[in-house]
């Protein structure tokens, strides 16, 4: 909360991109009678049965759970879909494939939350890591090609590939950067948190176990 | 919330989530003002009439809750709209929180720069100054006053610095990843005389540095993630 004091921790949480997946909209089929509801973060409904509506998935799984509706996996979703994303993800060697920024998440609750609505769900699950799988492998290979002559980079990735590779990607570029530019490094080392640096005493000697 | 070109209808190109960031609802304006505030290296304009609705549009909502209850509402609807204000509360409460996070950690550079002293709220202004009475106090008591006379100072290491070098900075040449809004056109990224100017289409995600954006993102072209 308010110590992240890890420097290695990333900027955002994995619950802190749940939460911003969660504003979504998804495709919900309700089994009950409910008003219009006027909420702060929009207005939704009014729900009759089995009219579909779009409701962000927070909502949708909250009526879920008490099962007042099922939910209707996005088009994405389908084993046809993922398959085609899946060999164009492997048949290119350095691009990606387009796919819902918010993907993993999104598949993630739904998975937890509306297994049962989804056709083929495992194979849908298995797909999906498959993509991932391809996708991490070939962010992997793509660092490999920063140097110093990198000053910014292009990356169309989803969002909690983002937020992984975050704290790496930018503590590269930065050191890269600084190790670039000399007078830079004057600067920067007064804006950086400063570690005590232990004196030279000399040889180390082996100490007695 | 403008939901037409959601995830339903199939299309997964990146512009079809940007659609629905577009549409300027105070819920997504504080969303966007938490992430921003989230990722950038140093503390942003305060959003004080943001703050402000969202304040009252959730006491608001806190009121209907109460009537709901007492009128004895269904109790889906009441936790739907309980779960609503939740997710509000949250953001607003981490917007906040993480300023303070920020306020603390460079506190005496704030006090310092004007520029960065005007994008503080009243109340944080208030909470930095109590901050640094408390810190300077707390450093004096426990290591200057026990140090020789000329290294006293907790803004400057000894008497011959010439500048505060105790104070900490944000470190504005940090990278930080964003992601365009719409087609910015070619921009020169890079200040130390390269002139490779980036094309950046909507929707494109790039790992810059912090300054050379810093404009950008003020306008609100420009969102970090």
């Amino acid at each position: 909360m308010s110590g992240q004091s890890d420097p290695r921790c990333s900027t955002f949480s994995a619950a802190e991109l749940e939460f911003l997946a969660e504003d979504e909209t998804m495709e919900i089929v309700p089994n009950l009678r409910m008003e219009r509801l006027s909420l702060i973060s929009g207005d939704f409904g009014p729900f009759r049965p089995q009219i579909a509506t779009q409701v962000p998935i927070w909502l949708a799984v909250a009526l879920k759970k008490r099962g007042k509706c099922t939910i209707r996996p996005p088009d994405w979703m389908s084993v046809e879909k993922l398959t085609l994303v899946l060999e164009a993800e492997r048949d290119s060697a350095s691009s990606f494939e387009a796919l819902p920024f918010h993907y993993v998440e999104i598949s993630r609750l739904l998975f937890d939350h509306a297994r049962d609505d989804i056709p083929d769900v495992y194979m849908v699950r298995s797909l999906i890591e498959d993509i991932k799988d391809v996708r991490f492998h070939k962010i992997g290979t793509g660092l490999e090609k920063l140097s110093s002559r990198t000053y910014a980079m292009k990356l169309n990735l989803s969002a909690m590939e983002v937020n992984v590779i975050r704290p790496f990607v930018t503590g590269g570029l930065e050191t890269f950067y600084k190790l670039g530019n000399p007078e830079m490094i004057q600067e920067s080392e007064r804006q950086e948190y400063r570690r005590p640096q232990a004196a030279d005493r000399g040889p180390r000697r082996e100490l007695r176990r | 919330m403008e939901s037409g070109s959601g995830e339903g209808t199939g299309g997964f190109s990146a512009m079809d989530d940007y659609e629905t960031l577009i549409s300027t609802t105070d819920a997504d304006l504080l969303k966007r003002s938490w992430r921003n505030e989230k990722a950038a290296p140093e503390i942003l304009q305060f959003e004080s009439s943001l703050v402000q609705r969202s304040r009252e549009q959730i006491q608001l909502m806190e009121e209907t809750v109460e009537e709901f209850m007492k009128n004895g509402e269904d109790p889906l609807t009441v936790s739907l709209y309980q779960m609503d204000i939740d997710r509000t509360l949250f953001l607003l409460r981490s917007y906040l929180r993480t300023r303070l996070q920020k306020i603390e950690k460079f506190m005496f550079h704030i006090q310092k720069t004007a520029d960065l002293w005007a994008r503080l709220s009243r109340e944080e202004q208030k909470f930095a100054k109590r901050s640094i009475e408390d810190m300077k106090q707390h450093l004096e008591q426990s290591v200057s006053n026990k140090l020789p006379d000329r290294y006293k100072s907790h803004l400057k290491q000894s008497v011959i610095s010439e500048e505060d070098d105790m104070v900490m900075e944000p470190k504005l040449d940090a990278f930080v990843i964003c992601r365009t809004r719409k087609f910015l056109g070619s921009l020169p990224v890079d200040d130390s005389g390269e002139e490779n100017p980036l094309d950046m289409y909507a929707g494109d995600i790039y790992a810059l540095r912090y300054k050379s954006i810093k404009p950008l993102i003020e306008t609100g072209q420009l969102d970090l993630v």
